[in-house]
C-alpha cells in the first residue's frame, strides 16, 4: 500500500515523528485505514457477487408434484424439475431382477437398487435425466429410444451406459444418475424436491 | 509533459523494471496519479469533485453491468424484470438503488466540478481543451442518464422518452422523420427501448474514454489552483501521491457516507412515484418532469411560450435549451480576462454569486415546478439572465473590470511570505 515516506518540503512544518521501536504513529494509521477500507470492500463485493446466485423466483421452483398413475410397467416419463429433466420409470419385474443380480462391489459407484428407490416402491426409479459425465440427457426414457447395453439409459454424447437401476456401467460417466429428494404423497402422486 | 522537478519513476523490483521496458503501465500511473505528478499545494476542497465524479462513474458502471444481467430490454417484460430485480434477485434492490442514486451523485459531483471551473476560470488558457472535453463528457452523461431513465419502462420513462424525442420534432421540415428515426416508430416502443438499452450500455465507456483524454489534457499544463497563478517552482507543488490521493480518498469516504445514507434510508427521494406505474401510451401523468439534474435546462425549454420573428415557440425553446449548454463551448473565448480566479475579480465575483448561481437555482426550481405562473415568468427572466451572463456580462467584464493584485506565487499566497527563489 501507500508508502508515506515522501520527502516533505523543508520549509513546511516538519512531520518527522518520534519513533518507538521503529514504529511510527503514521504506520498505525496506515494499517488501521487499510484494514477498515478492506472490511468495507469485502462488505461491498459480497452482494455484488452474491447477486449471481439463484434468485428467489428460481428457488421457488424447487419442488414439483407429479401424477404417476398413468405410467405402466416398463414405461418411463420425462418431466422437468428446476429446468432439468427428471426420469420417472416404472420398472418391470425382469428389470428389477436384472438390477438386483449385479454384484455391487464391482461397480464404479456401488449402490443397490434398494438404496436408489424407496421401500415398498422398488419399481419406481426416479432420477435426474442428466448424464453425470457432462450433463447431456441420456436416451432410454421415451419409447423406442436406445437403452444401452444394460437396458437402462444410454447417453449419446460420449457413450455412457446406465443399467436398469440408473447406475453407470460403461463409458466415461463417473457416478450413477442422481436420485433427487422425493416423497410419495399418495400412491400415485410424487413430490420431487 | 510535467514539471522538471517531478519525481522520476523507478521500478522497485526486477519484474517492475522488466515490465517498464515493455509496457510501462506503472510509469503511466505514477506520472498521472502518483508521486510523479506535481500538483499545486493550495488546492481547496472544490478540487475534489473530479475524482469523486470518476468514482461515481465506476459505481454506475459496476452496478449497471450487474443490473444488465437481470434486466430484460423488452417492452412487454422490462417493467416486470425491474420488479424482479427489486424482489427476487439477491441484493437486487440494493444494487438498483445504488444505480438510481449513483446517477444523482454523479451529477452532484459533476455540477460542483463545473461550478469550480466557472468560478476559478479553469477554462482559460492553457486549459481550454480540458474544459471543452469536460463539456463533451457532460453532454454524454446527460444522454446516458436520459436513456437509463427510460429503461424501467414506467410512466415517467415512457413519457420522458416521448417528450425528449419530441424535441427533435421541432426541427423544421425534417423534424418528424428524425423523431421517427430515433424511436424506430411513431411512439416509444420495443424498438426505442432496445436501442436505448444498447446505447445506455455503450455510452459510459465512451465517457470513460473522453475522461482519459480530459486527464491527458490536464497533465500538459497541470492542475489549476484557487489563486489562478501558475506554478512557478518546486515550492509551489506537492506530489499528487500521497498528498492528494489521501485527500481525495478521504473525501470519497465522506461522499460515500451521504451516498449510502440516501441509498438505504431515502432511496426514492429523488425519483418519481409515477415511474412505479407501468408505461401506458394512452395516459400522460398529470405532472411530468425530468430528473432533478435536468431541471434548469427543462425550465429554459418551457420559458419560450411565444413565437418570435416567425420562429415557433416550440423550436425556440429547443434551440435555447441546447444553446444553454453549447454556449459553454465558447466560454474560453467569451471571458477574455487574463485573471483566472474569481477570487481576484471583484465584479465577476458579484455577478457569479448574485447573478449566475441564483439564476441557475431559480431555473432548477422552476424546471421541477408545474408549467404555470409565476414559474413561467421566473423561468423567462432567469433564462434571459443566463444568456446575458455568458454573452454580455463576461465579455464586458473582461474589458472594464480592474482585478485585484495577484499574489506573486502560490507559495506566497499560502505562507504570506514573499517568494524566495523560483527554479
Amino acid at each position: 500500500m501507500a508508502s508515506v515516506d515522501t520527502a516533505v518540503e523543508p520549509n513546511d512544518s516538519a512531520v518527522s515523528e518520534p519513533e518507538i521501536g521503529g514504529v511510527r504513529r503514521r504506520d498505525f494509521i496506515n494499517i488501521a485505514a487499510v484494514s477498515f477500507g478492506g472490511v468495507g470492500v469485502v462488505a461491498t463485493v459480497f452482494p455484488l457477487v452474491n447477486q449471481m446466485n439463484p434468485s428467489a423466483d428460481v428457488l421457488a421452483l424447487s419442488s414439483i408434484e407429479v401424477d404417476i398413475s398413468a405410467i405402466e410397467r416398463g414405461q418411463a416419463i420425462k418431466t422437468s424439475w428446476r429446468k432439468q429433466p427428471i426420469f420417472i420409470r416404472n420398472l418391470t419385474a425382469p428389470e428389477i431382477e436384472a438390477a438386483n443380480k449385479v454384484d455391487v462391489s464391482g461397480l464404479r459407484d456401488p449402490e443397490t437398487l434398494a438404496e436408489r428407490t424407496q421401500a415398498g416402491k422398488e419399481n419406481w426409479l426416479i432420477t435426474l435425466g442428466v448424464c453425470t459425465h457432462l450433463g447431456c440427457v441420456p436416451l432410454g426414457a421415451a419409447q423406442g429410444e436406445v437403452k444401452g447395453e444394460f437396458g437402462g439409459y444410454f447417453c449419446p454424447c460420449h457413450g455412457s451406459h446406465y443399467d436398469t437401476a440408473g447406475r453407470t456401467r460403461k463409458g466415461p460417466a463417473p457416478t450413477n444418475l442422481e436420485v433427487p429428494e422425493y416423497s410419495f404423497l399418495t400412491d400415485t402422486v410424487v413430490k420431487i424436491g | 509533459m510535467s514539471f522538471p522537478w517531478a519525481q522520476q519513476y523507478k521500478p522497485a523490483t526486477e519484474f517492475g523494471q522488466w515490465m517498464d521496458d515493455r509496457l510501462p503501465i506503472g510509469r503511466l500511473v505514477y506520472n498521472s496519479l502518483g508521486a510523479g505528478y506535481p500538483t499545486p499545494r493550495n488546492l481547496n476542497y472544490m478540487w475534489n469533485f473530479g475524482s469523486l465524479a470518476g468514482v461515481f462513474l465506476v459505481v454506475q458502471i459496476v452496478t449497471g453491468i450487474i443490473l444488465a444481467m437481470h434486466y430484460a430490454a423488452n417492452a412487454d417484460i422490462a417493467f416486470d424484470s425491474v420488479e424482479h430485480i427489486m424482489r427476487d434477485v439477491n441484493s437486487g434492490w440494493m444494487i438498483r438503488y445504488a444505480h438510481a442514486n449513483g446517477a444523482s451523485f454523479f451529477f452532484i459531483a459533476i455540477y460542483l466540478h463545473i461550478g469550480r471551473g466557472l468560478y476559478y476560470g479553469s477554462y482559460k488558457a492553457p486549459r481550454e481543451m480540458i474544459w471543452l472535453l469536460g463539456v463533451v463528457i457532460y453532454l454524454l452523461a446527460m444522454a446516458t442518464a436520459f436513456m437509463g431513465y427510460v429503461l424501467p419502462w414506467g410512466q415517467m420513462s415512457f413519457w420522458g422518452a416521448k417528450v425528449i424525442t419530441g424535441l427533435f420534432e421541432a426541427i423544421p421540415l425534417v423534424g418528424k422523420p428524425i423523431q421517427e428515426l430515433l424511436l424506430g416508430g411513431f411512439a416509444p416502443d420495443n424498438a426505442a427501448l432496445n436501442r436505448f438499452f444498447s446505447l445506455h450500455y455503450l455510452l459510459p465507456f465512451v465517457i470513460a474514454g473522453v475522461i482519459i483524454m480530459h486527464i491527458w489534457a490536464l497533465h500538459i499544463p497541470g492542475s489549476s489552483n484557487p489563486t489562478g497563478v501558475s506554478v512557478k517552482g518546486k515550492q509551489d507543488t506537492v506530489p499528487f501521491h500521497p498528498f492528494y490521493t489521501a485527500k481525495d480518498g478521504w473525501f470519497v469516504g465522506l461522499a460515500l457516507i451521504f451516498f449510502t445514507a440516501m441509498m438505504f434510508f431515502m432511496p426514492n427521494a429523488l425519483g418519481h412515484a409515477d415511474n412505479y406505474i407501468p408505461a401506458n401510451p394512452l395516459s400522460t401523468p398529470a405532472h411530468i418532469v425530468p430528473e432533478w439534474y435536468f431541471w434548469p435546462w427543462y425550465a429554459i425549454l418551457r420559458a419560450f411560450t411565444f413565437d418570435f420573428l416567425f420562429v415557433p415557440a416550440k423550436l425556440l425553446g429547443v434551440l435555447a435549451m441546447f444553446s444553454a449548454i453549447l454556449v459553454w463551448f465558447f466560454l474560453p473565448w467569451l471571458d477574455r480576462s487574463p485573471v483566472r480566479s474569481g477570487d481576484y475579480r471583484p465584479r465577476f465575483k458579484k455577478f457569479f454569486w448574485f447573478g449566475l448561481i441564483p439564476c441557475i437555482a431559480i431555473l432548477g426550481y422552476c424546471g421541477g415546478a408545474p408549467a404555470e405562473e409565476p414559474f413561467v415568468m421566473l423561468s423567462q427572466l432567469a433564462t434571459a439572465y443566463y444568456f446575458a451572463h455568458f454573452l454580455i456580462v463576461l465579455p464586458l467584464l473582461s474589458r472594464i473590470e480592474k482585478p485585484e493584485p495577484l499574489p506573486n506565487s502560490i507559495t506566497e499566497a499560502v505562507t504570506g511570505k514573499p517568494l524566495q527563489q523560483a527554479s
